[in-house]
């Protein structure tokens, strides 16, 4: 019987695992020094928050991995043989394979700040980070969060949870004003502030200071400030985990490289997930993709690979979400920061300054690009059956009370939208539709 | 800061509320029998003679706590029935005596033998009725010896005493409802004395104290709230749950099985039960008016908490509402009315008393408004669920207007996240909420066949004994005891999830038939676990959510708390066409692999 084994049991690995199994009667061996169980790192933030305990963020009842005959190690992966077809464990010795996934994630990106190493300064990404998170900031006044993403925000929830001081160092002129549009930029911007948390921005960090038993005291900003805390978050980023790949001789760049079927340039050696880089990313992809969904779908498409239906990572349109404080956000196709010259976009911000839609067409061919939304749901089948079939801007607005997903009774936005849309561009004029009301008359 | 202060002392002076309540049941209280006490306490004359031989004899002593109290009236009662034993039992003697009369074997009974043991007199007269009535359908029966016969005998002499015990002294339930109403009547106290003072003290001041703690919420900014959930000790099983748990369970032993313990909490009830109703207040109306304001208070806690959502506002309004005037109001404006009183949305069988004699009876005679009662009470059941339920699911009902789903929704809001959402738990529920359906089938099947055939049993077993195991076992100590007591260990929906009949026909409907579901948003999900935490129905949402598939179980109420705390937006309560709602698993994101299952 031929063994998959799987290093890494995040959502990609795990997802790989699952559907070999739904396929084949192959061996499965998901092997991970952090977990012995499949848990979900998003919900990382909701465990510190007390949403939460850990078991709840276990997606399956632990007797699942056993039922589908899953096995699973909590060890150490130490050494890839890819001639020999044989990995090191650091605990359990040598697992033999017939194929192996490498779907060891990423690690928080530390740039070599002077006092990185201090007591009381962690990122945000393994299990290991939030146990030191708690210690570091039980009884803390004050902390300082470095980089403004999506970590950074969660973070910075988490801390003001606590009521805990938080001021939070963004480099951009706006929070993740590299990926968001100003507009939304700004408009999270300011809903952080609204959450307390002193925001600075086109702010860096200089370098952290400790005190003599080489505990954090503070930090100094890019602009030279000096700002007292007892914590010290690093959310600039993460970076592929590559470590194994390396010590073994398989190549890596920024990330585990693969082509598009996620095969390393050993034979029967895959890489999915956060780790893998692609060599040639597909057209507006990018060649690190260090989402969920993304760690998702490539796991699925490695496991029809060996299967034995050799698939290549084909991904349907770009769509990501998160959370920003209370205000949620959706996206899906393409909206870049800044619009160049040959698209079109179109913003509508409700005046409570907690909603907002901004939609992207081409100029010319008026086709549909990609949205952002904030504080409304919507349908994922919608946007996704727009964005295949490049669908027209006016066809987007016009059925837009289609793709509605708020909870019922929720205030529709549909119509103003479309009013300001006609008025916003004139000549593609949308005609609102009255919706029924409560769905009777 | 200023915050903290202001909910610091709503919770300091809500402690002090409940502290003074309890104190007030034993604290400056008297008992005492005086002629007044119990004139008027039973309707029924001979009751009332009795009584008046048992206490009118004794010098009134007076006594400082229920306990003594109700031990003296125990005493009283049971020397009253040793005495009436002593008069009216037929002995062991009599009953050779007659038996001797038999030949030793081949016998044949015939009451006349009686003749010979029992002569005139009324004592005598009595003993022989009563023989004779309850051996008349041995009567030309064969035995094969007399001890036999004597085996059969022994056995009717108990069955007889024991109704002469109850026809000539008291009964066992009646001497608990003469405790109660006589403990109530011989109270004086505080409660009784200044009542309303101390109306405000309790009630009024626990009910301000509760909102002094909740309104300054107000100043938080919108959105989901459950900050430190779990680090709480009252809401993840801590030592406060414990004791919130116990204090629970114990207020709802007390309130079914012992209530002439609490006569000073309905004392302190009696002004308004008398405005509403015309009547003093039972244990029921302070139990209702307690019900009620947790609702009300606790619900003004989910109108802050959810008020980013106009779905958790309209259904806790709702909830608010159908409480306080159909379950509360209402039924006291229709005493005073002089029509039978209902709680015209409490649905057979989660009311499981609908369909018994007295209440048939009751409706059967109060002309057309009882008339039109007992057809609503029929329509809500069987047509009025599953049409609706057709329609919106059993939301409509469970957390919209049911009185349980109501406090569930409220009181136990805190305490949704610790329901067991395992495999196991799901399996057990399916048995034991099915079960509880076919015993309240057949519980009500047996009450109606007494009913309209006047036969006590089918098979051999007692309809009467089958529908008070019911009111016990599911009535009493599942639907109160446990359904709300443990709250605070098991979540707040123990009682709809494993007992509650009438959630098990609303779930056989909108599992089968229904427009409703829950569905997800095509690839979203990130398995947080958010939805299946808070599920307080148990149900494991996040295992349909990460594989794309609608959710459509029995047991959803359709609070919609899952939608609420998914951070990502994935799902949504519905009402579409039944095509494609029980659909095959898809997930949206790969164009290289169709993704489903």
């Amino acid at each position: 019987m031929e063994h998959v084994v799987i290093i890494g049991n995040g959502i990609a690995g795990i997802t790989a695992a699952r559907h070999i199994r739904k396929q084949t009667d192959f061996r499965i061996t998901v092997i991970s020094a952090e977990s012995k169980y499949f848990w979900s790192r998003t919900a990382l933030m909701y465990i510190y928050m007390g949403h939460m305990k850990f078991r709840h963020t276990k997606p399956y009842e632990d007797d699942f991995w056993q039922k589908n005959r899953i096995d699973l190690i909590q060890d150490y992966a130490e050494h890839i043989d890819h001639d020999a077809k044989m990995v090191r464990l650091r605990k359990s010795g040598n697992l033999n394979y017939d194929h192996l996934i490498l779907a060891t994630g990423s690690k928080p990106a530390f740039f070599n700040w002077e006092g990185q190493d201090l007591k009381g300064v962690s990122g945000m990404v393994s299990l290991q980070d939030l146990e030191n998170i708690e210690s570091y900031t039980t009884d803390i006044d004050r902390a300082v969060i470095v980089g403004g993403g999506l970590i950074g925000i969660e973070l910075a929830e988490m801390l003001r949870s606590r009521d805990i001081k938080v001021t939070f160092l963004v480099r951009e002129k706006e929070f993740w004003q590299n990926v968001l549009p100003e507009q939304e930029a700004t408009m999270i911007s300011r809903h952080i502030r609204q959450h307390h948390v002193d925001l600075r921005l086109e702010t860096g960090l200089e370098k952290i200071l400790g005190d003599e038993t080489g505990q954090v005291k503070g930090v100094v900003t890019s602009g030279g400030e000096n700002i007292s805390c007892q914590f010290v978050g690093i959310t600039t980023g993460v970076r592929p985990n590559t470590d194994l790949a390396r010590a073994s001789g398989i190549p890596a760049d920024r990330g585990i490289l693969v082509n598009e079927f996620l095969e390393t340039r050993f034979p029967g050696v895959y890489a999915i997930g956060d780790c893998a880089e692609h060599i040639t990313p597909r057209p507006g992809r990018k060649a690190v993709e260090q989402v969920w969904y993304t760690g998702r779908i490539m796991g699925e498409t490695v496991a029809a690979t060996i299967a034995g239906k050799r698939t290549a990572y084909q991904p349907g349109p770009w769509f990501n979400s998160a959370k920003f404080f209370d205000i949620e956000y959706q996206t899906y196709g393409d909206v870049p920061a800044e619009t160049p010259e040959h698209l079109c976009d179109f913003y509508w911000e409700h005046e409570d300054g907690h909603h907002a839609v901004h939609l992207i067409f081409d100029r010319q061919s008026l086709q549909f690009c990609g949205i952002n939304s904030f504080g409304i749901r919507y349908r994922h089948e919608y946007f996704d059956q727009k964005l295949h079939e490049n669908a027209d801007i006016r066809s987007v607005m016009q059925d837009l009370h289609k793709a509605n997903f708020d909870s019922e009774f929720f205030r529709d936005h549909t119509k103003s939208i479309q009013q300001a849309f006609n008025q916003r561009y004139p000549d593609y004029q949308v005609k609102p539709i009255r919706k029924k009301f409560m769905g009777l008359i | 800061m200023y915050m903290h202060f202001l909910q610091k002392t709503g919770l300091l002076l809500f402690i002090l509320a409940c502290a003074i309540l309890i104190g007030l049941l034993f604290w400056d209280t008297s008992y005492r029998i005086t002629r007044e006490t119990f004139s008027g306490v039973s309707s029924d004359e001979a009751t009332q003679e009795r009584l008046q031989m048992v206490f009118d004899s004794v010098p009134s002593a007076t006594f400082h706590d229920p306990f003594s109290f109700n031990q003296m009236l125990k005493e009283k009662f049971g020397e009253y029935n040793k005495e009436v034993i002593r008069t009216f039992a037929i002995t062991q003697e009599e009953l050779d005596r007659i038996i001797a009369a038999f030949p030793p074997a081949d016998v044949t009974f015939s009451p006349t033998v009686t003749e010979s043991v029992w002569q005139d007199g009324d004592t005598d007269n009595f003993k022989r009725e009563q023989f004779t009535a309850y051996t008349s359908w041995m009567e030309g029966k064969s035995y094969s010896s007399r001890d036999e016969l004597q085996k059969q005998l022994n056995k009717t002499r108990q069955d007889i005493n024991q109704g002469i015990r109850e026809n000539k002294g008291f009964g066992d339930y009646q001497i608990k409802s003469l405790q109660l109403a006589l403990t109530r009547n011989a109270l004086t106290g505080p409660t009784t004395s200044r009542t309303t003072f101390w109306l405000f003290l309790t009630i009024g001041l626990g009910t301000a104290a509760a909102l002094l703690y909740i309104l300054p919420k107000l100043n938080l900014l919108p959105g989901i709230k459950n900050d430190g959930v779990y680090h709480r000790s009252n809401t993840s099983r801590g030592w406060v749950a414990i004791i919130i748990g116990s204090l629970l369970i114990l207020f709802y032993i007390v309130l079914y099985w012992y209530p002439e313990y609490m006569v000073s909490w309905m004392a302190l009830t009696d002004p308004l039960s008398r405005s509403l109703s015309g009547n003093p207040a039972s244990q029921w109306f302070f139990y209702g008016l307690l019900y009620t304001l947790a609702i009300a208070v606790m619900g003004i806690r989910m109108l802050i908490h959810y008020r980013h959502s106009n779905y958790h506002i309209i259904r806790t309004i709702s909830v608010i509402f159908f409480q306080t005037v159909f379950a509360f109001l209402i039924p006291e404006i229709l005493i005073r009315l002089n029509r039978p009183s209902m709680d015209l949305k409490n649905i057979w069988p989660l009311n499981y008393t609908f369909f018994y004699d007295y209440n048939l009876e009751q409706l059967t005679s109060a002309g057309v408004i009882g008339t039109s009662m007992l057809v609503w009470g029929i329509v809500l059941a069987f047509i009025g669920v599953p049409v609706l339920t057709y329609f919106y699911g059993k939301r409509w009902y469970c957390s919209w207007v049911c009185g349980c789903g109501g406090l569930a929704e409220t009181l136990g809001d805190p305490y949704r996240h610790l329901s067991d959402k395992s495999l196991k738990a799901w399996k057990i529920e399916r048995w034991m909420i099915h079960g509880v359906l076919v015993f309240a089938v057949v519980m009500t099947l047996g009450v109606l066949y007494t009913y309209f055939t006047g036969s006590g049993s089918v098979a051999g077993i007692s309809t009467y004994s089958v529908r008070s195991v019911y009111g016990f076992l599911i009535g009493a100590a599942f639907a109160g005891v446990v359904g709300v007591g443990f709250y605070p260990f098991m979540g707040s929906r123990v009682w709809c999830r494993f007992g509650c009949p009438l959630a098990a026909w609303l779930g056989l409907v909108q599992r089968f038939k229904s427009r409703f579901r829950i569905t997800t948003n095509g690839g979203q999900c990130i398995s947080c676990g958010n939805c299946s935490t808070y599920c307080e129905m148990g149900i494991d949402v996040r295992w349909y959510a990460q594989r794309g598939q609608n959710i459509v179980r029995s047991s959803c109420v359709g609070c919609g708390v899952c939608s609420s705390v998914c951070p990502r937006g994935v799902l949504k309560l519905e009402n579409k066409k039944e095509a494609g709602r029980l659909n095959n698993p898809v997930l949206i994101g790969n164009d290289g692999v169709k993704i489903s299952g």
